[in-house]
């Protein structure tokens, strides 16, 4: 087994986890309890303390898994991106995890900034951040399933440990 | 027409229909 594949599946896996584990803790728990901290006027320590960090974490995960990804795929990243034949699953996969760490950066991220009071926004244009970032938070959640399903596909004894 | 997005239960479950859809296509069409 290479090193550098090796590493890269490694740090892909762990940044990935990180990743896809706060979308889940996001879906999951934060939703969920932000509406029932609203309701009782204890959101601010979640909006405050809890979010931030887990939005820095979340985003940067993102980057570092896309990027070990690439470096894991290597020569055969041009195969994996234009479905070419036998990388058509790790390519939807690829695919997949592009769309996701697009909508990442590009909705969720600047949206969550006028939520958070991070960025200057009016009522009106708060209110549409939370839709918008609600939604492609929802998307990720949606396209992680086929995400999983094809990433976990490449995933074999002889992938794992070059048996 | 609700958003299926908008309930926990309707994301996983779209999650799973398009898990299948991409799988057949990719048997289909792909490999």
């Amino acid at each position: 087994m290479e090193l550098v594949p090796a590493l890269a599946r490694w740090l892909h896996l762990l940044a990935g986890i990180l990743w896809v584990g706060l979308l889940y803790y996001f879906n999951f728990v934060q939703i969920p309890a932000l509406k029932a901290a609203a309701a009782d006027g204890t959101a601010a320590g979640i909006t405050r303390h809890i979010a931030p960090r887990a939005l820095l974490y979340f985003r940067w995960s993102a980057v570092v898994t896309w990027l070990a990804g690439a470096a894991l795929l290597g020569g055969q990243f041009g195969h994996a991106f234009t479905l070419g034949r036998g990388y058509a699953g790790i390519g939807v996969g690829a695919w997949l995890g592009t769309i996701m760490l697009f909508n990442v950066w590009a909705i969720i991220w600047p949206n969550q900034q006028k939520i958070l009071g991070l960025k200057p926004a009016t009522d009106e244009e708060k209110n549409k951040a939370r839709r918008l970032a609600f939604l492609a938070s929802r998307f990720n959640l949606m396209l992680s399933l086929p995400l999983l399903y094809f990433m976990a596909g490449g995933l074999t004894h002889r992938a794992a440990f070059g048996l | 027409m609700k958003n299926p997005l908008d309930s926990l239960w309707g994301t996983l479950i779209s999650g799973v229909i398009l898990t299948a859809v991409l799988v057949v296509a990719v048997r289909t069409f792909l490999n």
